[in-house]
Parts: structure tokens; C-alpha cells; sequence
């Protein structure tokens, strides 16, 4: 059931269940952690720019894990770092997603035989989606930020572990 | 000048034999690790020398002679020569002197070759770890180094990919 | 101002962690800023945290295959790093290419060079606090990126050049393409110019800041436009011209010390504007100059080296980029080593960290154009 909106002279009205409106709230403003390892974080950095403007979907890239929803895994990610990323997961608050970008976070990419590679985010961060390329195009990565929006609309958001309390 | 002359004039300065060592492409001069630091000095200081750029210092594994072969490439923006100055150490023991003194561009190049092969350099200023994360063991780069099953808690290997001969 | 700023070590000292995710820093890098509050007393980097064991890799791949990881050992300046590889197999092989191929490889490399100063430039100003000239660089880069995308088929992880020569021709169309680049981008260097270079706060903040004189950039191995702001006046490109440099004319810009002193932050600033009109001018002649002929040489199928060692060094946007390569006579590389402008850019900065603001850090690593993947390969 989608959101009804009724328009009347003094305003709009959205009459819908509470989950997908909060849903609609969520998904239109999902702020993304500026994050990036390797070369696919220059792809997002191209994402974010004039051409593909990734802030008309409401997603404006924010320093500190605190303020961010959505962390980005965009490059290869190295034993070393491992730890790091999972410090940064674990201080963002919940409602928080993980996107595998590009094929290193997806699966280690072509970095199958190095020492000193994480064959892919997964293995050690719950991911939710992965974007194939090496790197993916911008347009590849807005793909997978509209299935991340579609994935939060259908969400029941107050049945959730993390609403309760 | 030329190597042959390089070659010459260090022999002299240093009192031991300075071998030339060449197979297709770029030839090199040998120094025995005993005068390593000492062939680097005069290579920075002498006036004809007067190699002030350290290019890049790589270690090689060369397992079936048993030795660690330590390889500097010198350049010299006055004078317009190169250089390719090598020693060799003992596989199991590569002990050299610090060349930080000579270039201050060396430490970080030892670091690593300490790291990724296993040399020792005595008297570095700051022998840890550069590339690798704390707690890692073994040397990387030697040609027998195998990977265990995990790496600091997460697996190694893709879960369904078998590598073909052995994973490095 | 940092000499007129007196250090107290007796007092106590903050250690402060800065990274390795951090907006400022260039990629995954770390410090560890041992300061009293704002002086730092020592900054000092730790790296590793992108270190994808490249050389490693090298040893169990054939030499053809290997190149597509040479992409990511600096992903901006992806066809500088091609290059140098493939320079390196060619001399052992003692390959000569056709001059098309020469050409295409300039080609394709100055154009890489102008979009790796568009990203350093950019985030040089971001991190000073001005967005603005980053996001209209960034634009202008996607023209770049679309470019290239027609020339080999990936914006930015190129493998366009192989072994023995380029992968793929061009033709009129895009050579039109690319004089309409240039036409429209000199203009926007001379926006950019006047909107950012001579700016009164981007002044205040990088001239006169983490001055490091000739001898020292020397000492330490600094290389490209970081040794010639320090006043070296040395380009392979010229002086030991490789490929076809030789046939093409062009200046050096080496630091002048105008505003503020040589070798401080704002002439690695100003080197990197000066070489992108430079770049455009060698862009302009190869369109003019481009032969027709072959765009590959005649390479074996199965690339087996004889045995031997090789260097090989090209002039990258970050610097003299090389290969040291030794091969013992099989399809695979026995040992290669990369030897890269931002690990001795990396290395500099505790050295002359001494006394700088924690702000000042910032311009430093930004200026010194130190990027993590070509610091830890």
C-alpha cells in the first residue's frame, strides 16, 4: 500500500501505514560516511559531483560514523584496515546499512592470490548490497543506492530490534 | 664515468674487490657486505662521484643460492650517471648496516625490506613495522612464504575459489 | 610563523590520532600527532593500510597478464603506471615501438597527467576549506573520464597500453574530441587560477609553510612537482626523454618563490597549475604531430624475457615513477619493484613536521600529494 497524498488548499495530506511513511522519510535521506579505501572511492567521489549528483537523492557524504546511515565500502580493504572498518560499523547508530562497492569489497576482485588482502567485506561486516565493477560506473553505484531505498521501503520499521526498546 | 670506472675507483678507495655483474639490461656493481656502508659513503661523497639521489633500495630473495641480495639504484643529478650498487647477505642471517645516515630516503626503504624479506639493519633509527599490521608473521615476499588457513581472525581464502598450485 | 612560535618539550605532550579514515587525509593514512595542543611536536605516519601485496602478485602472474594490476597501484595516474611496466618488459625485450604508439602513449598519459592535477588541485583547496574549485575540476574531469572511456572502455582503471604498444586506435573523431577539450579547458586553468591560486586566505595558509630546501628534497627522494617547488630544476621528460618527449616542446615549471619562499607549500601548489597549461601545450602538438603506421610492435605470444634486471623510470604526474624488474628467464617476473614518488613524500613529513600546526599538517600532505595506494602498493 503506498502512501495516499491528498491535496487540499491549505496543505498536502500523506495518509499511510506509519511503517512507510517513516520508510519514505528514511530512504529519501540516507547520508553515506566518507569513507573510500582504493580506486572505486574515486568513482564515488565522481558520484558525488556535478554530473551524477548523488545529493538530489538526499545522500550528502558526512565525516564522523555518528551522523552516517550508509557505509560505503569503496576499495580493497586490507587486514589492516579490517579492524578500523569495524570499529567505524560499530559506531554508527543504528538504522545502519553496508554497501559492497566495486568487486574488491564484493569478493577481493583481483586480488584473489595477495597476502595481504580481505577476500571482501563480508566476511567480516553483515553487507546488504554489492555493486559489481572494477570500478563501477556512477551510474552502477546509483543502482545500488535506489535497491538500498528499495530494500528500506519495505521494511517494517516498528517491529525492528532496533525500535524497541 | 662509466661503470667500469665506478667499479675501478671504489675498489680502490675501499680495499676489497668490486665485481661488475651483467646479464641482459642493466649492469651492476657488487660490493661484499662487509664494506656495504663504507661503498655507499664514498659513493655519496666523493666528488666524482657525487651520487646525492638514492633511486630505490630493493631486496630480492634468491633462495637457491641461500642468500637476501640487497639492490640500490643511484642517481646523480650533477654529473647525469646512475649506478646499480648490490650486496648480498646470508638468507638466515642478512645482517647490514643502515644506510639512514647516507640518505635519509633509505629508512623507509629498509623498513620495508626488513619487513616484506627479513634483513636486519643495524643501528636504524626505527626498525618496526611499516607495510604489514602489527602482529604479522612471516616475510611476504620470500619465495617460500605460505599463508595460514586465517589472518588476524578472517579467513583467507574465498569460500569457493581454489586457487591453482598453491596460494600465495 | 613557526619560528616565532617557541616549543616547550617540557610540557606535557597530547598524542593524537589522526586516522586512517579522516576527510583530510589523502586516502587511507595515518599519523600519530604527538603535540601540545596545536604545535606538533613530531607527526608521525603510519602506512599499510592499502597494502595489496602487488609485488607479490607480480611474481605469480605472466608478464601481459600483470598489467591490468599496474592500474591500481595509482589509480589517478593509471597509464604513467602502464607505462613504466611496459617500458620495463620492452627493454628486455629490446621491443621498439612504431612512433603511432609512442605518440598514443602521450597522448593518453598527458591527458591522465591533467586529470590527476585536476583531483590534487581539487582537494588541495578542499582541504583548505574551499569546495568550490574541487567540484569545478571535478567537472571537467568527467570529460576526461569520458574520453577515455571512448579510447579504451573504463573511466578510470585504464589498461590501454600493452606490451609492445596501445591497445586501441583513434580516429578523427576523437582527435576532434580532444581539441575540443582542450579548447574549452585552458580557459577554465585560467578561472581556476583566479579564483583559487591568488586567493588571499589559500596564501596565508600555504606560503611560507613546511619549506623544504633543494638538498633536502634530494636527500629524502622527493621527485616531480614536489622536488622542482623546492627549486631542482629536473623533468625525465627533458632530460632523459623517453618515448617521444624528445620531438615535443614544452617548459618546465620549477618554483620561483614569488609568493612566499621556494619549496614551500604554495609553489608545489602553483608548480602543479603551471604544469597542466604545459600538459595541454604537449596535448596540442601531438595532435598535430600524430604519425599514422602501427599501433602495436611485434611481441612474442608468450612473453619469456631473457634472464636480467632492467629500471625503467617515467615522469609521472606524482613524479619519476619506476620499475625495477628482474626476470630470470620465464613467463613470469621473478622480483619487481616499484619505486614510487609518494612513499618518499610520505617519508618527509616527520622530518619536517617539526613545529607545524595540526592545520598546517594538512596543507603539507595535501601539497606533497602523497596517495595511499602509491605509498603502500
Amino acid at each position: 500500500m503506498t502512501p495516499i497524498v491528498e491535496r487540499g488548499p491549505e496543505g498536502s495530506v500523506a495518509v499511510g501505514p506509519l511503517d512507510q511513511l517513516l520508510n519514505l522519510a528514511r530512504k529519501n535521506s540516507l547520508w553515506y560516511l566518507l569513507f573510500g579505501t582504493a580506486c572505486c572511492a574515486i568513482e564515488l567521489m565522481q558520484t558525488g559531483g556535478p554530473r551524477t549528483d548523488a545529493d538530489r537523492f538526499g545522500m550528502v557524504f558526512r565525516s564522523t560514523p555518528r551522523q552516517a546511515d550508509v557505509l560505503i565500502l569503496a576499495g580493497t580493504i586490507t587486514y589492516k584496515m579490517a579492524s578500523r572498518i569495524k570499529l567505524l560499523h560499530d559506531q554508527m547508530a543504528e538504522p545502519r546499512y553496508v554497501i559492497a562497492m566495486g568487486s574488491c569489497a564484493c569478493t577481493g576482485g583481483l586480488f584473489q592470490d595477495s597476502y595481504a588482502v580481505v577476500k571482501g567485506g563480508d566476511l567480516f561486516l553483515p553487507v546488504d548490497i554489492y555493486i559489481p565493477g572494477c570500478p563501477p560506473r556512477p551510474e552502477a553505484l546509483v543502482e545500488g543506492l535506489m535497491l538500498i531505498q528499495q530494500k528500506i521501503e519495505r521494511e517494517p520499521v516498528l517491529k525492528n530490534a532496533w525500535s524497541q526498546s | 664515468m662509466n661503470l667500469d670506472e665506478i667499479g675501478a675507483r671504489l675498489s680502490k678507495e675501499l680495499g676489497a674487490s668490486v665485481t661488475r655483474q651483467e646479464d641482459v639490461g642493466d649492469p651492476s656493481l657488487c660490493v661484499p657486505s662487509t664494506h656495504w656502508k663504507q661503498a655507499c659513503l664514498l659513493c655519496r661523497d666523493l666528488e666524482a662521484l657525487d651520487f646525492r639521489f638514492l633511486r630505490s633500495l630493493c631486496g630480492v630473495d634468491r633462495p637457491e643460492a641461500g642468500s637476501l641480495e640487497l639492490v640500490a639504484h643511484l642517481w646523480s643529478y650533477r654529473l647525469r650517471h646512475a649506478l646499480v650498487l648490490r650486496t648480498r647477505a646470508p638468507r638466515d642471517a642478512a645482517e647490514l648496516p643502515s644506510l639512514s645516515s647516507v640518505w635519509p630516503a633509505a629508512n623507509w626503504h629498509e623498513r620495508e625490506a626488513a619487513e616484506l624479506l627479513g634483513f636486519r639493519f643495524l643501528d636504524h633509527p626505527d626498525p618496526r613495522h611499516l607495510i604489514l599490521p602489527e602482529g604479522w608473521e612471516g616475510h611476504p615476499l620470500r619465495k617460500d612464504y605460505r599463508q595460514g588457513k586465517t589472518a588476524l581472525g578472517i579467513p583467507t581464502v574465498r569460500p569457493g575459489y581454489e586457487p591453482e598450485g598453491a596460494a600465495s | 610563523m613557526s619560528d616565532v612560535v617557541e616549543l616547550f618539550p617540557d610540557r606535557e605532550q597530547l598524542v593524537l590520532n589522526m586516522g586512517p579514515h579522516h576527510p583530510a587525509t589523502h586516502g587511507v593514512l595515518r599519523f600519530v600527532l604527538h603535540t601540545d595542543g596545536e604545535i606538533m611536536s613530531r607527526a608521525v605516519p603510519d602506512i599499510g593500510y592499502l597494502h595489496r601485496g602487488l609485488e607479490k602478485l607480480a611474481e605469480g602472474q605472466t608478464y601481459a597478464g600483470y598489467l591490468p594490476f599496474t592500474d591500481r597501484i595509482n589509480y589517478l595516474e593509471a597509464m604513467f603506471c602502464n607505462q613504466v611496466y611496459a617500458m620495463a618488459v620492452e627493454r628486455l625485450l629490446a621491443v621498439s615501438l612504431p612512433p603511432r604508439a609512442e605518440y598514443l602513449r602521450m597522448i593518453a598519459c598527458e591527458l591522465n597527467r591533467l586529470a590527476n592535477h585536476q583531483i590534487s588541485l581539487g582537494c588541495i583547496a578542499m582541504d583548505l576549506g574551499a569546495f568550490t574549485p574541487f567540484v569545478y575540476l571535478v567537472r571537467e574531469r568527467e570529460t576526461i573520464n569520458d574520453l577515455m572511456e571512448a579510447l579504451c572502455g573504463n573511466r578510470l582503471t585504464h589498461h590501454y597500453l600493452r606490451i609492445g604498444g596501445v591497445a586501441f586506435d583513434v580516429d578523427d573523431a576523437w582527435l576532434g574530441r580532444l581539441a575540443g577539450f582542450l579548447d574549452h579547458f585552458e580557459p577554465v586553468i585560467d578561472e581556476f587560477d583566479s579564483l583559487i591560486t591568488y586567493n588571499e586566505i589559500l596564501i596565508q595558509r600555504m606560503a611560507n609553510v613546511a619549506v623544504i630546501c633543494g638538498e633536502d628534497a634530494v636527500a629524502f627522494g622527493l621527485v616531480g612537482p614536489n622536488l622542482r617547488a623546492s627549486g631542482v630544476d629536473w623533468d625525465l621528460r627533458r632530460d632523459l626523454p623517453y618515448s617521444a618527449y624528445g620531438e615535443v616542446e614544452f617548459d618546465v615549471p620549477v618554483g620561483q618563490g614569488q609568493i612566499g619562499t621556494v619549496g614551500d607549500c604554495l609553489e608545489r601548489f602553483i608548480v602543479r597549475v603551471a604544469e597542466m597549461r604545459q600538459s595541454c601545450r604537449i596535448l596540442r602538438q601531438c595532435l598535430a604531430k600524430l604519425p599514422a603506421g602501427d599501433i602495436q610492435a611485434k611481441v612474442p605470444r608468450l612473453i619469456k624475457p631473457p634472464k636480467g634486471e632492467v629500471y625503467a623510470a617515467v615522469e609521472g604526474a606524482r613524479g619519476e615513477l619506476g620499475v625495477y624488474l628482474i626476470s630470470d628467464g620465464s613467463n613470469k617476473p621473478y622480483r619487481l619493484k616499484w619505486r614510487t614518488g609518494s612513499f618518499a613524500g610520505l617519508s618527509i613529513i616527520e622530518h619536517i613536521s617539526r613545529g607545524l600546526m595540526i592545520a598546517d599538517l594538512v596543507a603539507v600532505i595535501a601539497t606533497l600529494d602523497v596517495i595511499a595506494p602509491e605509498t603502500d602498493r
